[in-house]
């Protein structure tokens, strides 16, 4: 729990104590972990991407239409690119806004991938969506979102 | 994942009730309307399965296959057996067996682990073990494609008190398997679709496990929900229970390793 | 018994890119669950893939905990010469797999 302090500002003890309580708290009744939100994907994204512009276009973002289990998302992503030495995908990041962390995963490709696609399978903590970065040879970065829903299943095994 | 809030439970519960009231349970599906699980996945869980690489049991049947050459108390399975994929071929379709010596029902993960302490002298596999589940889903592979053998006479009693247990009612919730598998397969359990619930893949991947597990972890799951008590691992009820699930699906196309949900 | 499974085509066309198939058993444990008594499971998952042919990188991947478990990874390469493709599979706990598949290229 942070504290902005004003200068010649004292701790009182009351502050002290709510600091140490707050502290207690949040030690034993966080067993939700932090979620991400909107704002740490970008946050996210924001890492890799500094502060060039992402523009639309060029990915391919192939998810099921109606997610099976949570547990198991398949994912394709496909970028639109020549792959030629001088013209190629350098990496493609994939972000999600609600999982307790905003990244899934971060492919190295190049100009010996020839195809600038791969696949994976992944988790979705809750409906949400799914944000995939491609990084091109020429500092340039491009975009596609998805938006999957992603429900549970109806007989659990554990109580 | 999240857990359903019991409010989501009880409305769950309310909709069965619902789409239940009046239908008369216990009807068999007519033959001709059967099909597999796999016809229910969506176009990813179906690639999935279909495609060796990609379907995580794969690991479990390498491991399998692996056991099966490994020597455990001075012998192995391909000592006596020889090449799987000659000696299992149609095991799995077969799978609860009368058995003689023991004048009751059992089902093959019983029967590898007689294997092991009779004729290799080596201790029983723990249900659900990773070994144990190797060694049902390399041998169960073997008979991928074939259809489900029509029962022995002998295995009667057992698939009448299958049927039995799969038209009673149980648990809290106080529904039977019948109610949904025979008479609202097709239909929407809170956005799951009821399968009609037939053992043609098992082992299974479940992806809601992220692993590899028997029928009867299946129908343990099953019964979890029903908030019943779950039959006992190898438990003669447990037993039974395959048995007339296998009756009922004869016929079917095993798929041994199925993907599901 | 974590064991990768490669899937690479029998033979492939010099020049053509062709599709690297890959899974590994690995429970990919992702640190944010709790046991029934509210102890947190440590984090334990794969943090890095890699494939090398003939030496050189071609594909590289850093997974983060939402990958799922049992990881599977596609992706494709241009065919140069025959050779070695090489994987490499690193996680935490000291986590480390490797495997070699030949390449035939005509």
């Amino acid at each position: 729990m942070k504290k902005v302090r004003m200068p010649l500002e004292k701790t009182t003890r009351r502050e002290i104590l709510i600091g140490a309580l707050a502290g207690g708290l949040v030690a034993t009744v966080g067993l939700e972990p932090a979620r991400s939100t909107p704002e740490t994907m970008r946050a996210a994204i924001r890492k890799v991407v500094g502060s060039a512009q992402v523009r639309k276009g060029r990915v391919d973002l192939d998810v099921p239409p109606l997610v099976e289990n949570g547990n198991t998302v398949s994912l394709a992503i496909t970028v639109d690119s020549p792959m030629t030495k001088t013209d190629y995908v350098k990496a493609i990041h994939v972000f999600n806004e609600k999982n307790p962390q905003p990244n899934v995963i971060s492919a190295h490709l190049g100009p010996r991938a020839g195809k600038a696609k791969f696949a994976t399978r992944f988790r979705l903590a809750d409906t949400q969506m799914v944000t995939a970065i491609a990084e091109m040879s020429d500092g340039s970065f491009w975009s596609a979102s998805a938006d999957l829903i992603v429900t549970m299943a109806a007989c659990v095994e554990t109580l | 994942m999240t857990r359903l809030a019991p409010c989501w439970q009880a409305a769950c519960v309310a909709a069965v009730a619902v789409l239940i009231a009046g239908v008369a349970s216990g009807a068999d599906i007519p033959l001709e309307q059967r099909r597999s699980g796999y016809a229910d996945l969506g176009r990813d869980t179906k690639a999935m399965q279909d495609d060796d690489t990609a379907n995580p049991a794969t690991l479990w049947v390498l491991d399998g296959e692996a056991l099966w050459n490994r020597k455990a108390g001075g012998t192995s399975c391909a000592d006596c057996h020889g090449d799987a994929a000659a000696s299992m071929k149609g095991v799995g379709t077969r799978y609860p067996l009368f058995n003689e010596a023991l004048k009751k029902p059992i089902d093959l993960e019983q029967r590898i682990n007689l294997c092991r302490t009779e004729k290799e002298k080596a201790p029983p596999f723990a249900f659900e073990s990773r070994e144990l589940l190797a060694l049902t889903a390399f041998i169960g592979r073997q008979s991928r494609g074939l259809p489900i053998a029509a029962a022995d006479e002998k295995l009667k009693p057992a698939i009448e008190q299958g049927r039995k247990l799969f038209t009673q009612r149980m648990g809290q919730i106080d529904m039977s398997c019948a109610q949904c598998h025979d008479d609202n397969w097709g239909k929407h359990l809170a956005s799951s679709l009821v399968p009609q619930g037939h053992p043609t893949g098992y082992p299974i991947y479940r992806l809601e496990w992220q692993g590899l597990g028997s029928l009867q972890r299946r129908l343990r799951n099953c019964m979890i929900g029903m908030r019943a008590e779950p039959f006992d691992y190898g438990a003669p009820e447990a037993v039974a229970l395959e048995a007339f699930l296998m009756w009922r699906a004869r016929g079917l196309t095993i798929e041994t390793p199925g993907v599901r949900p | 018994m974590a064991r990768p499974l490669i899937n690479v085509p029998a033979k492939v066309k010099r020049g053509e890119p062709f599709e690297i198939k890959t899974l590994i058993s690995h429970i990919m444990e992702t640190g944010f669950r709790f046991t029934t008594t509210g102890q947190r499971i440590p984090r334990d998952i794969i943090t890095y893939f890699s494939c090398s042919y003939n030496g050189e990188e071609v594909f590289s991947a850093d997974l983060y905990p939402a990958v799922s478990a049992n990881p599977f990874l596609t992706f494709y390469t241009t065919a140069t010469d025959s050779g070695t493709l090489e994987f490499k599979w690193i996680g935490d706990n000291g986590f480390s797999e490797s495997a070699t598949v030949p390449v035939t290229v005509e």
